[in-house]
C-alpha cells in the first residue's frame, strides 16, 4: 500500500497542513468553497466495506446551487462517497460508517435522521438507467406518490414540471401512459433525472449519469446538468475529466479512498496543488 | 473424408435419438388425449352441464354441481394459496439472505414433493378432524397448501431476475423497503408471478386424493363452505369404479371437461403472460 505517499499530501480545505508543490500557484490557504452557504458536509468520513476500508478521513464541503464534481481513477472511492451521503450504503451487509456527514448541519447518520426523509432530500441518478417497468407518467409521478407529496389532482403539473426540467417533456408528452421502457438510453436517463427532481429534492448526487450514453446523449444530460443548478446542489461522479470541466464549479480528486485535492474547478484543471493531481489529469496515470 | 461422414452420420442418429425421445413423450399424451375425447365427447349433452346427479340407478342427470364444485374448491385454494405464496416469495427474495430463509426455501421444495394424498391427510387432521365433518374449506386448504410452493418458489426466482437497481431506484426516491419490494419489484415481476400461479391452479384443478377425506363429496349442490361439496375429480373417481354403465359414460365425460378447464388455464397463463410482458417491455 502506498499509504503514506497519499496520506502525506493535505487538501486545501486542510488549511492548516496545506503542502503546495513547489511552482504552484499561491496557496492562499482557505477552503476552496469560503464564503458559499454549504449543504453537505462530510467530517473525518470512514467507510468500510467488511474488512476492507474504502475511505479514510475524509472531509469535504458541498456548497448549494453548485456543481461539485468528484474525479479519479475506478476504484477510488468516489462511488463509495458519494453513496454515503444519501445512505445508500446501507443496504449492503456489513458495512462500517465512521465520522459524519452533515445536511444542513444536521447528522444524516445520527438517530433523529429518517433514512426515508433523508433520500428524499437527497435524491440520486444511477450510472445506469433505471426507470421502473411502469409508464413513463407513474415514474414520475412514483415519488410524489410514495412520499404522499401533492394531492391526486395536482400530480399531471407536478410531473410535467419535472419532464419540463428534464429537458423531456417535449419528446414524450403524447406518450406519457406508453412503458418508460421504450425510451432509448438518453431519454431513459433524463427520466430519472425527472423522476428524482419531481421530489424537489435538496441535492441531487449523480453517479457518473453519463457514462452509458452517446456523446449527444451525454451533452443533453450536461446541458441539463447546467440548468438544474440554479434549484439544486449538484454532486456528480464522473470518469471524464472534459465533463466535470464542462459542468463543475468544484472538483474533488479521489485516490485510494482519500480525498487528495478539493478546489474550484478550473483552478484545479489549469494549476493543480498536487504532483498527483497533475498527472491524473493529463493522463499520465489511472 | 472418412471421418467427416462418419461425424455427419453421428450427429444424423443424435437428431433421430431426440426425435425419437419426443415422439414417445407425446404418444402416451396423444393417446389419452383421443381416447379421453372420444369417449367422453360421446356422452356429453347439454344434461350434463346443467343436471344435478340422478339417484342411483336412473339414468341421465349431469355434473353441475361437481363442475361448480371443482371452480369453488379452486377459489378457495386461490384465496389462501396465492397471498401467502407470493408474500412469502418475496420474503425469500428480497430479504431471504440468511439461514432462516434458506429453512424456509428447502421446506418448500420439500412440500412441493409431497404426496398429495399426506397433504389431504394433513388437511383432514387439521380441518376435518376437530369439527367432525367434512368441508369445502378443507378441500381448499388441502389444494392451497399443494399452491402455496409452487407459487412460493416462482415467485422468489422471478423476483430474483429482476434488476436489483430497480430497488435501489425506488429507496433513493424515498421508498421504504417494504414499499419498494411491492410497488417496483413485485409489479416487475408480475408476468411470471401469474404463469406461476396458473401453472399451480392447473396442477391442483387435476388433483383427486386430497379431496378424498377432506371435501369429500355431494351429491347436492352446496355453496356452503362449512359442508362436503362436489368436485369433479372426486365424482369422476365414484363414477369410475361404480358398476354402472350410464354412470362410466359420465365419467369419461367428467374426464374431457377436466381436461379442458386444465387447457383453459393453460393457455390463459399464456395469453395474461404475454399481455402483462408488452406493458412491460417497450
Amino acid at each position: 500500500m502506498s499509504d503514506t505517499v497519499v496520506s502525506d499530501m493535505q487538501i486545501p480545505t486542510d488549511a492548516a497542513g496545506a503542502a503546495p508543490r513547489p511552482g504552484s500557484g499561491p496557496s492562499t490557504g482557505a477552503p476552496p468553497t469560503a464564503g458559499r452557504t454549504v449543504r453537505m458536509e462530510s467530517k473525518k468520513l470512514n467507510f468500510s466495506y467488511g474488512p476492507k476500508q474504502a475511505l479514510w478521513d475524509i472531509s469535504l464541503q458541498i456548497p448549494e446551487k453548485t456543481v461539485t464534481a468528484f474525479i479519479g481513477p475506478s476504484g477510488c472511492g468516489k462511488s463509495t462517497y458519494l453513496r454515503c451521503l444519501n445512505r445508500m450504503n446501507d443496504i449492503i451487509p456489513d458495512t462500517r460508517v465512521e465520522g459524519d456527514v452533515l445536511l444542513d448541519g444536521r447528522d444524516v447518520y445520527g438517530a433523529g435522521m429518517d433514512i426515508v426523509d433523508l433520500r428524499r432530500r437527497v435524491g440520486m441518478v444511477f450510472q445506469k438507467s433505471n426507470p421502473f417497468p411502469k409508464s413513463i407518467f407513474e415514474n414520475v409521478a412514483y415519488g410524489l406518490k410514495i412520499n404522499g407529496l401533492c394531492a391526486r389532482s395536482e400530480m399531471p403539473e407536478r410531473v410535467e414540471r419535472a419532464l419540463r426540467r428534464a429537458a423531456l417533456w417535449d419528446e414524450v408528452k403524447d406518450r406519457l401512459d406508453t412503458s418508460a421502457m421504450g425510451l432509448s438510453g438518453g431519454q431513459q436517463q433524463r427520466l430519472c433525472i425527472a423522476r428524482a427532481v419531481a421530489v424537489e429534492p435538496e441535492v441531487l448526487l449523480m453517479d457518473e449519469p453519463c457514462s452509458a450514453l452517446d456523446p449527444i446523449a451525454t451533452s443533453k444530460v450536461e446541458e441539463l446538468i447546467y440548468e438544474l443548478k440554479r434549484d439544486f446542489t449538484i454532486v456528480i461522479v464522473t470518469h471524464n475529466m472534459q465533463q466535470a470541466a464542462r459542468v463543475s464549479e468544484f472538483t474533488a480528486f479521489f485516490m485510494l479512498g482519500r480525498l487528495v485535492e478539493h478546489d474550484r474547478t478550473e483552478k484545479l484543471f489549469t494549476n493543480p496543488g498536487q504532483k498527483i493531481t497533475e498527472d491524473y489529469i493529463t493522463g499520465r496515470f489511472g | 473424408m472418412n471421418r467427416t461422414r462418419r461425424r455427419k452420420a453421428l450427429s444424423g442418429l443424435v437428431v433421430l435419438l431426440c426425435g425419437a425421445a419426443v415422439v414417445t413423450a407425446l404418444v402416451p399424451l396423444f393417446f389419452v388425449f383421443v381416447y379421453v375425447l372420444q369417449k367422453g365427447f360421446s356422452s356429453l349433452n347439454w344434461d350434463f352441464f346443467t343436471k344435478m346427479p340422478k339417484p342411483v340407478g336412473e339414468s341421465g342427470g349431469g355434473m353441475a354441481n361437481a363442475m361448480l364444485g371443482t371452480l369453488y374448491l379452486i377459489a378457495i385454494a386461490a384465496l389462501i394459496a396465492v397471498p401467502v405464496g407470493v408474500i412469502a416469495g418475496v420474503y425469500l427474495s428480497e430479504y431471504g439472505k440468511k439461514s432462516f430463509a434458506s429453512l424456509v426455501r428447502f421446506t418448500a421444495d420439500v412440500l412441493n414433493g409431497v404426496p398429495s394424498i399426506v397433504i389431504g391427510i394433513f388437511a383432514y387432521g387439521l380441518a376435518v378432524l376437530p369439527v367432525k365433518h367434512f368441508s369445502a374449506l378443507a378441500g381448499g386448504l388441502a389444494l392451497g397448501f399443494m399452491m402455496i410452493p409452487i407459487i412460493t418458489r416462482t415467485t422468489e426466482e422471478l423476483l430474483n431476475l429482476v434488476p436489483g437497481t430497480l430497488r435501489e431506484g425506488a429507496l433513493a426516491l424515498g421508498a421504504t423497503r417494504a414499499r419498494a419490494s411491492f410497488s417496483v419489484m413485485v409489479p416487475a415481476a408480475l408476468p411470471g408471478i401469474m404463469t406461476g400461479i396458473l401453472v399451480a391452479l392447473a396442477r391442483i384443478a387435476g388433483e383427486t386424493a386430497p379431496l378424498l377425506f377432506t371435501a369429500f363429496n355431494n351429491r347436492y349442490f352446496s355453496t356452503n363452505p362449512f359442508q362436503p361439496i362436489s368436485s369433479l375429480t372426486v365424482q369422476i373417481y365414484t363414477y369410475a369404479v361404480s358398476p354402472y354403465d350410464d354412470w362410466h359414460r359420465q365419467a369419461w365425460a367428467g374426464a374431457l371437461v377436466l381436461v379442458a378447464m386444465i387447457f383453459v388455464f393453460s393457455v390463459l397463463a399464456r395469453v395474461v403472460t404475454r399481455r402483462l410482458e408488452r406493458m412491460h417491455r417497450t
